[in-house]
């Protein structure tokens, strides 16, 4: 285990002006990405797979782990969307499980989160010390090409970062982050990880070494890394749903925008890799664009390109 | 102007097509494939696929000639058999099909094509009973969006790993894959009587379809953006025209809806539901 104990607080940081956690700090983190395939619409044996990737995980001293968008369910999920809903707590079923596995490590989880008016939202939980930290519902539905998740899932409102024992962290799913304003408010409001979760067919097959889709991905991904000076990691899933296939590649970038992993593609696996966190600050303390972002200015533009009408 | 080539990353289509059958064979729980094998170049890449997904000892060829059936079709078929060193069947179906040639005196060669084609489905579907497997589809995009093929005949399958790939394409990963050369040089030909050629009977070349294909369907360029790039007008729309009037081979037949809940409407879920 990688332990780090503070005697001084490091000052300027914002990973450490937000930490509730008292002085103890882990400076590097283990971070596993697994990317699982799935069966469609059988929670149950998805669950046992998880508990799978959590073993072999724990096996490797991993602080965090994380599953791919809808990883309890299957993805192109249609009708079969309010029977695999679950809600995540204690006395859910599937989710004790994880959350008695999350007192080890901390975990990222795929489903389809029920809200008490009975919405369905495609959604990531993140899972810590026998406690559900966030849950974030994925805020951008895409609804055209092959895809129809407008059609079947309600759409997500809020873009929040939130603590974490290893800093602040914001989370997104898949469409979310192929927009550019999820990104940029989770590091306004003050995510220094940020974990992105998908599905994402593979689709775009030319001449290149990689799909159009993966290269599309892994493209935004580093720069969201490099633009925002922070760490990235992606978790993207494998397998067949009829003819769609998920293509995998999970990625950790750096807050230098320099790819720390990257999972294989096509096949099943678990791809480990250590964040040393103190890169942040080397990192900002050589490109402050954290510090120079004008925020306000930002605000003004988008009160006038708004108020257009 | 995008770039017409069509060219793909051989390694890469052979990674997620073989992926693909593996997948859609194992989750029903079986191990096994069929292939008609026409000794046409389609056939010859499905098959080498699901032998390169299977293994060779999963996969059953089988070849239906008919009594005017091409010799080289068959040794072409032979060819490739003996190359990946798989069981193979000859199934005959001259005799199932003339008796009902001989009720019909003034049959045309497009009906005794498509009786043909669809005795051959039969044979396959018949066949992958018996050795418990999936039948594995031929048909390519290019021909899937003409409508070059029959109906419930040689369009039918269980899955089908080429329908996304241009003829041009299907050319490209065979040459990967090493299908024998004779069968990738040859003539494009459903063979269903002596002479015919698929670019006769269509009045263009695949080659110049699929590039029109590709900007139509792939780059969603409008007939008159084609026309714009240089293809000719007639042949523009006498391709649109095929695309519209054949879209009813690519889909399920409609059904009638009249309660709250109709299959095809409103009852969805994916083929791999629960697996």
């Amino acid at each position: 285990m990688y332990f780090f104990i503070l005697t001084t607080p490091i000052k300027g940081m914002t990973l450490e002006s937000r930490n509730s956690h008292g002085k103890i700090r882990r400076m590097k983190l283990n971070l596993a990405l697994a990317q699982i395939n799935t069966k469609l619409g059988d929670v149950d044996a998805n669950l046992a797979k998880h508990l799978d990737y959590i073993k072999q995980a724990k096996e490797r001293k991993t602080d965090l782990l994380v599953f791919p968008e809808l990883s309890l369910t299957g993805y192109v999920l249609q009708d079969l969307v309010a029977s695999v809903a679950h809600k995540p707590t204690e006395d859910d079923p599937i989710f004790k499980h994880l959350l008695k596995e999350s007192h080890d490590l901390d975990l990222v989880i795929g489903f389809v989160d029920e809200d008490s008016r009975h919405r369905f939202y495609i959604a990531s939980a993140y899972l810590s010390g026998g406690k559900v930290l966030h849950v974030h519902h994925k805020i951008y539905l895409p609804t055209y090409g092959l895809f129809d998740e407008g059609r079947f899932f309600a759409w997500g409102d809020k873009i929040r970062a939130f603590d974490t024992r290893f800093g602040r962290v914001g989370m997104l799913i898949c469409e979310d982050f192929w927009h550019a304003s999820p990104p940029y408010l989770l590091w306004l409001d003050g995510a220094d990880i940020m974990i992105f979760s998908s599905a994402s067919p593979g689709r775009g097959l030319n001449d290149k070494e990689k799909l159009e889709s993966a290269r599309w991905v892994e493209r935004v991904t580093k720069a969201y890394a490099s633009m925002f000076t922070s760490f990235v990691a992606h978790a993207n899933r494998v397998g067949y749903e009829d003819g769609l296939h998920f293509w995998g590649g999970a990625t950790l970038f750096d807050p230098n925008g320099e790819e720390i992993a990257i999972g294989p593609y096509n096949e099943e696996a678990i791809t480990f890799a250590q964040m040393d966190l103190n890169q942040l600050r080397r990192t900002r303390a050589r490109l402050p664009l954290l510090r120079d972002e004008r925020t306000s200015l930002v605000q003004k533009e988008m009160e006038r390109i708004l108020s257009r009408g | 102007m995008v770039d017409l080539t069509l060219s793909i990353n051989t390694d890469l289509a052979r990674e997620i097509l073989t992926g693909f059958i593996r997948s859609e064979i194992t989750r029903v729980g079986l191990t096994h494939a069929v292939v008609g094998l026409s000794g046409g170049l389609d056939s010859a890449l499905s098959c080498a696929l699901a032998v390169e997904a299977l293994g060779a000892e999963n996969v059953l060829a089988v070849r239906m000639p008919y009594k005017a059936s091409s010799r080289d079709s068959l040794d072409h078929a032979q060819l490739l058999i003996d190359q990946l060193g798989i069981q193979s069947k000859t199934i005959e179906i001259t005799d199932m099909v003339e008796p009902l040639f001989k009720l019909h005196p003034d049959i045309s060669k497009m009906r005794m094509g498509n009786i043909m084609a669809r005795e051959r489905m039969i044979v396959l579907f018949d066949q992958s009973e018996v050795f418990k497997a999936l039948v594995i589809g031929t048909s390519n995009k290019t021909e899937i969006l003409l409508g070059y093929s029959t109906h419930y005949g040689d369009s039918a399958s269980a899955m089908n790993p080429i329908g996304d790939l241009y003829k041009t394409q299907v050319r490209q990963l065979s040459r990967a894959l090493n299908i024998p050369a004779p069968i990738i040089d040859k003539p494009p030909s459903a063979d269903l009587w002596e002479g015919q050629t698929d670019e006769g009977e269509l009045g263009f070349t695949y080659e110049q379809v699929d590039k029109l294909l590709y900007l139509l369907v792939d780059q969603r360029y409008s007939p008159q953006e084609a026309v714009e790039v240089g293809f000719d007008e007639k042949f523009v729309s006498a391709v649109t025209a095929r695309i519209r009037r054949n879209q009813f081979k690519r889909m399920q037949p409609p059904i009638a809806k009249i309660s709250n809940r109709t299959i095809g409407y409103d009852f969805l879920y994916l083929r791999d539901w629960g697996t």
